[in-house]
């Protein structure tokens, strides 16, 4: 999989909040079709490299790059319309609208006229979604209220995802349910990086892992390597 | 009082709630969205009452007809949401992430230009629209006579409203609103293009205005003061029933209405003091008003910057300090009397301006109604040396007083508040006290207020009273710099910056933020009361909102940062005013265009922004 050109390129990147630098020279690609892990222990980094890289938060030094073009300076719509897709580490569903109403939000035409995400393609994904299309949002459980999150971003038709914790807070069974319908996202060729500390949801999904600690990128390759060294 | 008379009263109010509704329903949309409090929107009602004047009479020419007079209303409501795309483009879009004070200084800028534009273009006297075609003048029911206008209003609001639930939830862009009024962030990262979905808003923001200002030309004319008549009745409508919410403002609409319809048969001269006192009460008990939310992603806004470093003066500083001070006991021997007059207003207004920046940079609390605190003071001192015949010296000592008092006691339900909903209650407290001025005519002599209030004699020599304000001006600064400089101002500044961390090493944030309060109102009483006696009379421009807006653009230009800056920024903005007024009849616009100028060029105030330059270019010449 490495060997595909990279889609998302992420070039010593560093953010700061405020006068606190988080980030130091975050560096790692993702390749065409590939789903990356971001590890690393709690206030490691994820969120903020996320945030980053969506133009959330301003980078304080490094770049990113996406499709073969800098993205380092646009706005976070700009990246979006790119193609880069974005579900929250807090889901931050829009809890007034219905779950239709969401998915409205998020909807952009597909890339290259394709037929593209519908909300009836993606309740097939996400069938727990499809019972309650009318309800507002602020009547959904964390775990639906975690897929609505993605099956929003779905409906931008992203080339690439970045998912903060899709697994957090989750029911077991609820996180197998998850981790099915991001394989099949996966089997449709979208690229996607998962930021995650459950190492057996990463491992289900995943190609690689980026280990990150205190900002700063520690380890890059298979997962397999990390989970024994008990990285999660 | 029998059932069809109370029928009767209901319909007026209904009437009267569903003008204000339309209006209102624009300014709540547009702050949902854009988080910011629209002042401007009055001035849209202005121009929507102006052109329909201009257009539907034309119309009517070319075909008396109801169709034709309604069309005129909608055109004019069209080019006030041009008018409203316009303002967005150039000032709003800039300032979406500035601090509240900014913003609305910022929109209160256009006020003013909009002002004199409207006098330029109708000139100052009131016009009266026609009627509408084919409404009867009055409609029997029940045995009263109802204005057959006021019956279509009634019909016109909830019509409204409906459109509005169906652009609402039937299309994107509602959806799109909705969804932005929650988390406007969120909705960028769905790759929305905010900016787009902003000007479309103040659209459709603006073009209620319009249109609301468009439907009352048949029995209120247009005339050029209708804009802060209309943005204090709109603010309490939307702010009882939560800003952003549509609904919320129909229901505030018609509480409104209906307690001033009321409320008028019971006390007649109380409508303005009942829905101010709605409002309040509201504040008080619901502080997200009747169908609100607390704000969950304030997104990127910036919170003000205060007073950062409390850095006792340095060499430079304190030669300043005393030059002034030096310059300032000396004026009586080299200034004419003319500058002594100005002299004394400029040092009243220092004063409530460094009071106001304890609120602001050191407390962290956005006043939108200091004017209350210098009104309250003025009319103390005035009325106790009028009405009740007492000298100046106690009366002096009464203002800071009394004004004290009253600030404690609003205080203490406004400092549970915080940010924008602080503001607010703020301003409704100030417009309450300023209705109450207004409106009780036997005591606060009304409109026309109360002359008569002069010095004690052996203060009655301009110099004299001039030596009495400076000492007791500079005095009452040096206390407050000294409490700013005391454990209580760190307490203060750290319950801004975090309120949960000074809760958390045992600092009552309440209680210390409420002291602020007291000791900010009675240092503006006293400059009220001395500023009444200089003046010798009193009026309620004293506490009304320009003059609020006055004290904090004097903050503004000095800058917040600085604790003296506020005193500069009072004398700069005296003194131009005092210069261009007398040179220029735009000096609105002049003044308008400055303030926007400033917030846009200088978002730390005059005296930071020096400051910054100051630490830009000594870095610069570091190698
Ligand atoms: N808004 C913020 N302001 C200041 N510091 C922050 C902010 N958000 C995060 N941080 C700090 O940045 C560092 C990285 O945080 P980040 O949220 O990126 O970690 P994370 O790896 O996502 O952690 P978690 O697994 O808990 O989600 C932490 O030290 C955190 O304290
Ligand atoms: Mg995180």
């Amino acid at each position: 999989m490495t060997g595909a050109a990279p889609i998302l390129r992420v070039d010593r990147l560093c953010a700061a909040y405020g006068l606190a630098q988080v980030l130091f020279e975050v560096s790692f690609t993702l390749a065409r079709g590939e789903t990356i892990a971001l590890t690393g222990r709690n206030g490691a980094g994820k969120t903020t490299t996320l945030k980053t890289i969506m133009g959330l938060l301003r980078a304080s030094g490094g770049s990113v790059s996406f499709l073969d073009e800098d993205v380092t300076r646009l706005k976070p719509f700009e990246i979006a319309r790119r193609g880069l897709g974005y579900a929250p580490e807090d889901r931050r569903i829009f809890t007034d609208l219905t779950v239709d109403e969401n998915l409205e939000v998020g909807r952009r035409a597909a890339r290259g006229g394709g037929a593209g995400f519908t909300p009836d393609v993606l309740f097939e994904i996400f069938p727990n979604l499809a019972e309650m299309r009318h309800r507002r949002a602020s009547a959904m459980s964390g775990g639906e209220q975690q897929m609505l999150a993605i099956a929003r971003t779905l409906m931008g038709n992203p080339v690439a995802l970045l998912l903060d914790e899709p697994s957090e807070g989750l029911a077991p069974v609820i996180v197998d349910q998850m981790a099915e319908a991001l394989l099949r996202l996966k089997a449709q060729g979208l690229s996607m990086v998962l930021s995650e500390q459950n190492a057996e949801f990463a491992a289900a999904i995943a190609d690689r892992a980026v280990l990150l600690e205190k900002g700063a990128v520690r380890f890059v390759g298979p997962l397999g390597d990390l989970a024994s060294a008990d990285w999660f | 009082m029998d059932a069809s008379f109370l029928v009767a009263q209901l319909l007026t109010g209904l009437a009267s709630a569903s003008s204000l509704f339309i209006t209102a329903s624009g300014l709540t949309l547009v702050f949902g969205v854009t988080r910011i409090v629209n002042f401007a929107h009055g001035s849209l009602f202005m121009l929507g009452a102006y052109l329909a004047v201009t257009i539907v009479p034309r119309l009517l020419d070319l075909h008396y007809s109801l169709p034709m007079f309604a069309l005129g209303a909608l055109a004019a409501a069209l080019i006030v949401g041009l008018i409203g795309v316009a303002i967005e483009l150039i000032l709003l879009r800039r300032i979406y992430r500035a601090p509240e004070i900014f913003q609305l200084l910022a929109t209160f800028g256009v006020v003013l230009v909009v002002q004199d534009l409207v006098i330029r273009i109708w000139g100052p006297l009131d016009i009266l629209g026609p009627r509408a075609p084919g409404v009867p003048r009055s409609v029997e029911i029940l045995g009263q006579r109802i204005s057959g206008y006021d019956l279509v209003l009634i019909a016109v609001g909830p019509t409204i409203l409906g459109l509005l639930w169906l652009l609402m939830r039937r299309t994107r862009f509602g959806v799109l609103v909705r969804a932005a009024t929650q988390d406007r962030e969120m909705v960028g990262a769905l790759g929305v293009d905010q900016a787009k979905l902003f000007t479309a808003t103040l659209f459709v923001g603006s073009f209620l205005a319009g249109l609301g200002g468009a439907l009352q030309i048949p029995f209120k004319p247009a005339q050029p003061a209708m804009d802060i008549a209309i943005i204090s009745e709109t603010f309490v409508v939307t702010v009882v029933g939560g800003m952003g919410s549509i609904p919320g403002a129909f229901l505030a609409a018609i509480a409104i209405g209906l307690l001033q319809a009321f409320g008028a048969l019971i006390i007649p001269e109380s409508t303005l003091v009942m829905a101010f006192l709605l409002m309040a009460v509201v504040l008080v008990v619901r502080p997200w008003g009747f169908l609100g939310k607390p704000d969950a992603h304030l997104g990127a806004r910036t919170a003000i910057e205060g007073v950062k470093s409390l850095t006792p003066l340095d060499a430079t500083g304190k030669a300043v300090v005393a030059i002034a001070l030096v310059a300032g006991a000396t004026l009586p021997l080299w200034s004419d009397a003319y500058g002594l007059k100005v002299a004394i207003e400029t040092l009243c207004f220092a004063l409530a301006a460094f009071a106001l920046n304890l609120l602001i940079g050191v407390g962290g609390m956005v006043s939108f109604g200091h004017a209350a605190w210098f009104g309250v003071g003025a009319y103390a001192a005035g009325l106790l040396t009028v009405k009740l015949g007492l000298h100046m010296a106690p009366a002096l000592i009464a203002a800071p007083l009394i004004a004290g008092a009253v600030a404690a006691f609003i205080g203490y339900f406004i400092v549970r508040l915080s940010g924008i909903y602080l503001a607010m209650l703020t301003l409704a407290a100030a417009q309450l006290i300023y209705a109450l001025c207004f409106q009780w005519v036997a005591v606060t002599g009304g409109d026309n207020g109360v002359v008569g209030v002069w010095p004690a004699e052996w203060a009655a020599a301009r110099a004299v009273y001039y030596g009495l304000t400076f000492l007791l001006c500079v005095a009452a600064i040096w206390l407050l710099r000294r409490a700013i400089h005391a454990p209580f101002g760190y307490a203060l500044r750290g319950a801004r910056d975090s309120h949960l961390r000074a809760e958390a090493v045992g600092i009552d944030v309440k209680g210390q933020r409420l002291a602020a309060f007291a000791l900010a109102g009675a240092a503006t009483g006293l400059a009220g009361g001395l500023y009444a006696f200089s003046k010798g009379s009193i009026d309620p421009t004293l506490l009304s909102i320009p003059m609020s807006i006055d004290f904090l653009a004097m903050v503004l230009i000095g800058g917040v940062q600085t604790l003296f800056g506020p005193v500069i920024g009072a004398g700069l903005l005296h003194a131009a005013k005092d210069f261009i007024m007398p040179l220029t009849d735009l000096w609105r616009t002049w003044l308008g265009l400055t303030i926007v100028a400033l917030v846009l060029a200088f978002p730390q105030g005059v005296l930071g922004g020096l400051a910054q330059w100051r630490a830009r270019f000594a870095r610069s010449r570091k190698p």
